[in-house]
């Protein structure tokens, strides 16, 4: 078949732009660490390694080629974080962005949160096209007048200007984390978002920086006995007291704020019991839960293990209703995957805007779809050689043993290094937007 | 010996990965060390149980019984409240990564033999804890000093820990006779300590 989409089988997915540099000689700074789509999908945010946010901004579709979206173009680029130095402890705070998350749109400006391992911050993003001209006291290029020298007094007015997109800083939330913050998530509320560490998780308000209330704290009184860490937390899209976070053991804690102020006694826990004929040296390493996700509706999550996605009814707590395999043939490569350290890889998921398809990456620039309605899995490449405007992107597939088929790939030729760890998927429509290590693969259905 | 080699080669790669994740930009990773230390523990007790499994076959049954307590000692020493951990860790979960079929490194023989050492080495265990639990004064100074050490300092002294390390070696090498095999395995099992206490550094 021919690709995987929402709702049907018959959606194929076509190149439609990249961006960033195509030298294969990558700079450190430009690896991308987190890509994420605003609420209405029109403006699609990455963060990399070297503190930057760059937003890239669909256009209006155009009116002679009306079967095609629009194309994303940079918006605005600014350095959200710095590194720096934790002189107390002796370490450098890297700069590097772990994750943006977007606020709702209230009013003409954009919001976002972005954080690097400590602090977290609120840019707000606005345009600017009008420039007040004709005052008074000041001449055009800002000079100021000699008052003596006014004669005469005239009202300045507006004219229009290149649009300019300025983006400042408007709340920073820093000290409250002693681990590295791993995720954030903004209430549905708007008024209230959570910051995860790996061993606690903070409420703040967006107004207020100088104090967050600490909502669970799984630090044990003696760090010898650390058994797990969390990993991801999000709050439900729709009920402002709920929140989910997932663990380095495979469980995920639902929690209630309505319960108790310290929510350390979870709600809900959702935990597959082991395969026993999957179990081995490396299991407790690969079950370690690397993204969780609600769906849209809040029915559903999804999680992130090394080797499988997992949907979960939230209703069910003894295991998972759907689980996908990524890719399982690694499962007999994991002490190889453990000495070149990809075993520790973090790979995200993410949902389709009607919950029916769920995207998430893999090695070799691979990612994959799967089809939760039809039962069906593609595996598509993030690749320079498929990058022709709008030609279709062809199904991959990767030989397990026995005879290599033409056009598939060995699983002994896959390259590690080229892993596709962030993905999103446009809130309404089936555009996708694929980082691989140092570039931004944009996709769009066939229309 | 395939299994006790993989074991011991794991446990290599995860402590030089320890090691250098001490230089890394951003920090040690709270997730990753703890990670890297729950491998190195089961590489340990694999290693472990492989040696012992090897003794038995060399020396046979009569002999193994004043050893594995000793052994155990010694490990004890090594780790004092990570026994504590283990035999928590180990009792409600049975199954152990030793006893059921490991992918990379066992064949079914050495599994039985696994199995049957590791009843062997939980028991012993237990016996030793039972030992520490009734008396408080530890022949093994070690032990309670670094107990103590672990909880209060943070381990920012590279000089002292490395004067540690070599107390341990030698001590461990003048309680026992059982060069061959526990010597490397003294090795990793310091290290295994050093990577424990790098948990509780955080």
């Amino acid at each position: 078949m021919a690709g995987a989409g929402g709702g049907g089988n018959d959606v194929q997915w076509c190149f439609s732009q990249v961006k960033g540099a195509i030298d294969d000689d990558v700079a450190e700074a430009d690896i991308i660490s987190t890509v994420e789509f605003n609420h209405s999908g029109e403006l699609l945010a990455t963060g990399d390694k070297g503190g930057r946010v760059v937003i890239f901004q669909q256009e209006l579709e155009s009116k002679n080629q009306p079967q095609c979206r629009g194309e994303y173009n940079v918006y605005s680029t600014f350095q959200s974080h710095e590194p720096e130095f934790d002189y107390l402890k002796s370490l450098e705070i890297e700069e590097k962005i772990n994750k943006i998350r977007w606020l709702p749109q209230k009013n003409a400006a954009q919001f976002l949160l972005s954080t690097n391992d400590k602090t977290i911050k609120l840019w707000k993003i606005s345009e600017r096209d009008k420039r007040p001209e004709g005052y008074n006291l000041k001449e055009e290029d800002g000079r100021y007048r000699d008052p003596t020298t006014v004669t005469t007094l005239r009202v300045p007015v507006f004219h229009p200007m290149d649009l300019m997109v300025e983006a400042s800083p408007r709340r920073v939330f820093a000290n409250a984390h002693t681990y590295h913050i791993n995720s954030i998530s903004v209430n549905s509320d708007c008024e209230t978002y959570l910051s995860a560490d790996d061993l606690r998780i903070n409420l703040w308000n967006l107004e207020i920086t100088d104090h967050s209330f600490n909502i669970v704290d799984i630090k044990p009184a003696n760090m010898e006995e650390l058994t797990e860490v969390i990993t991801a937390a999000e709050f439900h899209p729709n009920q402002c007291n709920t929140f989910v976070y997932s663990s380095s053991k495979g469980t995920i804690r639902l929690c209630d704020m309505r319960v108790s102020a310290l929510c350390d006694q979870h709600s809900k826990l959702f935990e597959e019991p082991e395969d026993p004929s999957n179990r081995s040296f490396f299991s407790e390493i690969i079950s370690s839960i690397s993204d969780v996700k609600f769906s849209h509706s809040g029915r559903y999550m999804m999680t992130r293990d090394y080797l499988t996605v997992k949907i979960w009814d939230l209703n069910m707590e003894s295991r998972p209703v759907e689980t996908y395999q990524v890719h399982e043939y690694l499962r007999s490569k994991l002490c190889s995957l453990y000495e070149n350290d990809c075993i520790f890889d973090k790979f995200e998921c993410c949902w389709n805007g009607n919950d029916s398809v769920v995207m998430t990456g893999s090695y070799n620039n691979f990612f994959r779809m799967f089809d939760r309605g039809y039962r069906q899995d593609v595996t598509l490449e993030a690749s320079r050689e498929s990058s022709k405007p709008r030609s279709v992107l062809k199904p991959r597939k990767v030989c397990t043993g026995g005879k290599r088929k033409k056009d598939e790939i060995s699983v002994d030729s896959l390259d590690f290094n080229k892993k596709i760890l962030h993905t999103a998927w446009h809130p309404q429509d089936n555009i996708i937007a694929v980082a691989t290590t140092n570039n931004l693969y944009i996709f769009q259905d066939k229309l | 010996m395939d299994v006790s080699a993989e074991a011991k080669r794991i446990m290599a790669v995860s402590i030089s990965k320890l090691y250098a994740s001490r230089a890394q930009r951003g920090g040690m990773r709270l997730h990753r060390s703890l990670l890297l230390s729950v491998i190195m523990r089961s590489a340990r007790d694999l290693y472990h149980s492989a040696c012992l499994a090897k003794e038995r076959e060399e020396l046979g049954t009569a002999h193994l019984v004043p050893v594995t307590p000793e052994e155990d000692a010694m490990d004890t020493t090594a780790n004092g409240e990570q026994v504590e951990v283990e035999v928590s860790q180990v009792e409600p979960e049975p199954e152990s990564p030793l006893t059921p079929p490991i992918q990379e490194p066992m064949s079914s023989d050495s599994g039985a033999a696994q199995g049957a050492c590791k009843t062997r080495t939980f028991s012993g265990k237990e016996t030793v804890e039972d030992k520490e639990n009734r008396s408080p004064v530890s022949p093994d100074r070690h032990s309670r000093k670094r107990r103590g050490k672990a909880s209060v300092a943070p381990d920012f002294l590279p000089s002292k820990r490395a004067r540690l390390s070599l107390e341990l070696g030698e001590e461990r090498v003048l309680r026992t006779g059982r060069r061959n095999c526990c010597r490397a395995g003294d090795a990793f099992t310091t290290l295994s300590l050093n990577s424990n206490r790098a948990i509780a550094a955080f």
